[in-house]
């Protein structure tokens, strides 16, 4: 009924419904603006100020810092002290920082290295933003030795443990229907981890973010607009099963993996990578299991060599792209947006993993409560749980 | 790679402080087992000896001898920096303090010494009358930082007040600020006078005159005495009060008194400097962001204190720094003679390179550069994080007409 009245009316009739209103909106807030109607309440406080460092860079010609500014208004850095020394610096670019931009300090500071310092950034009212380098090691520069470098760690810790976990599929196809169970509840319960994990690591990323960026809110925003596209994407043609849920598994446990690089070449960056051979390792038992977790629903499927390396690069690939963002552009609000993404991925990948696990039984509540579930549900977790404390720094 | 390169920024940064050119041949005696080390900061010396004859040519073809170091741009080397041969390298604030603006100039207020307005009493005494009001100010203290101050007359240390001893001292004080305040002198004088609550404390617009006789001579400071004190103390309100001694009173010393006494033909042979060493908590945490002398940091780093050589120097000290309990004051390639509060006639300490003050405390140090070669003479406190924080300058020792 009301279709058909809108429908009536003439197309420029519908246009001024829209326009007016508009206009008026529009009006309204030239009005308030101009109005000022904060004036009132001005009691002369100071303006309040807030710098972020971003990224700490140490080399030869001292110490970088890529600070932003996130104060109710542009901010002036007029001195900066190191470890309670005025010390000389440049600003690029120069001049007041409005709010919500970047700029880089340039100290010439003879840091020391394996000791700590306290960099004190000065405002114009007398403000200071302590940052503190706990161990000063030099920041490695990004050259092509480097880039590739971290593209065989990247393999590592990303290819290698999935091409792994996939390669237990031949063995896989010949479980019943309770060893299938297992390893989709298996799924679940890496995932589950995984999950708690990302959104961890993210808000404590978050933290460390500009105020402007609203640290928890975007996460947890970032992480439920992901999973509902993901699901939007994923129910398009039905309830994704065998194969594509198998790519969606996949692209969860990529952009996972895309955030654990961030990780590691954020700390590469930062020059506090801690990164021995036993931590490479570590992380790549860790991720074995991802690979069983995307063989899992193909079982029943006919998949071709191809599809288990479109697979691999899709589930391990992210890593290698993580760590190359990680280690040059590095900021902790861009990095918390995309393990928050990740964690939107791996919660959709969550329900439709146990979505067809539940399909799969013919009595689907006794299904969902069987040992071989719970078994292989809780043996996700404790896995994923024991090799991470393993490799936690 | 850095490994090397951080150890030679420490030793060369050791070197700096050894590294003055005067040091007397005596001290080079040190121990044998010392001799690798001993060698190598020698030979840094020598090094530094030509940076500091280079850079001081540069500053006499600039007025600021700071400009052409290493301030902005290009590819600075921070481990090379100390080979500069100036003490301080990078380890400097960047940009100029506008002196206009604030109202004082850190190297005009050495010699501004405020003596007020006289007439003779009935009696034949001298009534010396000085006008102070409390001004709320923003100070630049260090390039591009501001602070809200409270002041003596718009400036921090306030006016250096200075009178004869046995004058009688009547001081109008007005209170402009947006708080209460007073003026509590150290001194000797009735309760009645004393700067404190319900003895001329008061309110913003009111006025007090307070009324005493100038004694016992000496260097001394007044304050306000405001509760909180810390805050009021802190945020400026404090300044130097100087007595001389009449030397009618002290015949056995009457020539010393003499030289002492503002105006007179002895007083004129001397340097007289008016310091107060004081420190700023610009974020109001209790502890202080920048330190200096007379309020601006690094203010006689970059426009160092020119030093007649052939007349002797004497220096009115007082530490007002807030939240630290003791400053200090060094100088290099010379040691001095100190009078403790400034109410003797003889040294309390000779021949000493450094001397320390609580809160409060003051004195007054007196040395000579006259057998010197010409240069560049650092002075500082003792406490290196005073130091870096802005707490240093330099004297430039020359002849007259140099
Ligand atoms: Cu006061």
């Amino acid at each position: 009924m009301t279709d058909h009245i809108q429908r009536s009316r003439p197309p420029m009739t519908r246009l001024l419904l829209v326009l007016v209103p508009l206009a008026v909106m529009l009006g309204a807030f030239v009005w308030i603006a101009s109005l000022d109607p904060l004036r009132g309440f001005n009691n002369g406080a100071p303006p309040v100020e807030a710098l972020t460092v971003e990224r700490t860079i140490l080399d030869r010609s001292g110490i970088s810092l890529r600070v932003r500014a996130g104060g109710s208004e542009a901010m002036v850095v007029a001195q900066v002290a190191v470890d309670d020394a005025y010390w000389t610096f440049t600003q690029e670019p120069a001049g007041p920082i409005a709010r919500g931009d970047a700029v880089w300090l340039r100290i010439p500071y003879p840091w020391v290295l394996g000791e700590a310092h306290h960099i004190n950034l000065l405002t114009n009212t007398g403000a200071t933003f302590g940052h503190e380098i706990a161990v000063a090691v030099s920041t490695p520069s990004p050259t092509w030795g480097q880039l590739r470098l971290q593209a065989v760690i990247g393999a590592i810790v990303g290819l290698l443990p999935v091409a792994l976990g996939l390669m237990f599929y031949p063995a896989m196809k010949g479980v019943g229907q309770r060893g299938m169970n297992f390893l989709l509840a298996l799924t679940v319960g890496l995932l589950a981890f995984l999950l708690i994990d990302t959104i961890s690591e993210a808000l404590e990323l978050s933290a460390e973010a500009a105020a402007i960026f609203q640290g928890s809110a975007m996460v947890w925003l970032a992480a439920l607009t992901s999973f509902l596209l993901l699901m939007a994407i994923g129910r398009w043609r039905g309830n994704p099963e065998g194969i594509a849920l198998a790519f969606y598994i996949a692209l969860g446990i990529g952009l996972h993996n895309f955030g654990e690089g961030l990780a590691i070449g954020g700390a590469f960056a930062a020059g506090s990578a801690g990164l021995g051979t036993f931590l490479v390792l570590g992380f790549a038992l860790h991720n074995v299991t991802e690979g069983i977790g995307i063989a899992a629903p193909m079982l029943r499927a006919r998949p071709t060599l191809w599809t288990f390396a479109a697979l691999t690069l899709l589930a391990g690939g992210p890593a290698i792209l993580g760590m190359w963002a990680g280690s040059l552009a590095y900021a902790p609000q861009w990095s918390a947006l995309a393990l928050a993404v990740g964690a939107g991925a791996i919660l959709q990948v969550m329900v439709e993993v146990s979505a067809y696990l539940v399909r799969q039984n013919a009595d689907r509540q006794a299904a969902l409560m069987s040992p071989a579930v719970l078994v292989g549900f809780l043996g996700g977790i404790a896995f994923m749980y024991a090799t991470a404390a393993l490799i936690k720094i | 790679m850095p490994v090397d390169t951080s150890k030679r920024g420490r030793d060369v940064s050791s070197a700096v402080e050894t590294s003055r050119p005067t040091a007397p041949p005596a001290m080079v005696t040190e121990p044998v087992s010392a001799s690798r080390r001993a060698l190598l900061v020698s030979g840094l010396v020598a090094a530094g000896g030509a940076a500091v004859a280079a850079s001081r040519a540069q500053s006499q073809a600039t007025p600021d001898p700071m400009a052409g170091h290493a301030m902005s741009g290009g590819a600075v080397d921070p481990y090379s920096a100390h080979d500069s041969g100036m003490a301080h390298g990078n380890m400097t604030m960047v940009g100029q303090v506008d002196h206009a603006r604030n109202g004082f100039d850190p190297t005009a207020m050495l010699t501004d010494w405020e003596t007020g307005r006289t007439e003779v009493l009935p009696d034949g005494r001298t009534l010396r009358t000085f006008e102070v009001d409390a001004i709320d100010v923003e100070i630049e203290i260090a390039p591009g930082v501001f602070f809200p101050a409270w002041t003596f007359n718009g400036r921090v240390p306030g006016p250096a007040l200075r009178a004869k001893e046995g004058e009688r001292l009547r001081i109008v004080f007005r209170n402009l600020g947006s708080h209460p305040h007073s003026m509590h002198f150290h001194g000797i004088h009735s309760a009645r006078m004393d700067g404190v609550q319900g003895a001329g404390l008061i309110d913003p617009g009111e006025e007090f005159v307070y009324e005493f006789d100038a004694k016992p001579f000496g260097c001394h400071l007044y304050h306000c005495h405001t509760l909180p004190l810390k805050r009021h103390m802190h945020k400026g309100m404090y300044g130097l009060f100087v007595v001389d001694p009449d030397p009618a009173r002290h015949p056995e010393f009457a020539a010393v008194a003499a030289s002492r006494v503002l105006g007179s033909p002895e007083n004129a042979e001397w340097q007289e400097l008016a310091m107060v060493m004081n420190g700023f908590d610009t974020n109001f945490d209790g502890e202080n962001e920048v330190y200096a002398v007379n309020t601006v940091g690094q203010a006689y780093m970059k426009a160092p204190i020119r030093i007649d050589k052939s007349r002797p120097v004497r220096i009115y000290l007082m530490n007002a720094t807030e939240f630290d309990p003791i400053n200090s004051f060094h100088l290099h390639g010379n040691f001095f003679d100190y009078y403790d509060t400034g109410t003797q006639l003889t040294p309390t300490l000779r021949t000493v390179d450094v001397i320390m003050q609580c809160q409060a405390q003051r004195g007054i140090l007196e040395f000579s550069f006259a057998d010197h070669e010409d240069g560049m003479y650092m002075f500082h406190a003792h406490q290196a994080e005073f130091t870096e924080l802005g707490w240093m300058g330099f004297f430039d020792v020359r002849e007259a007409g140099a």
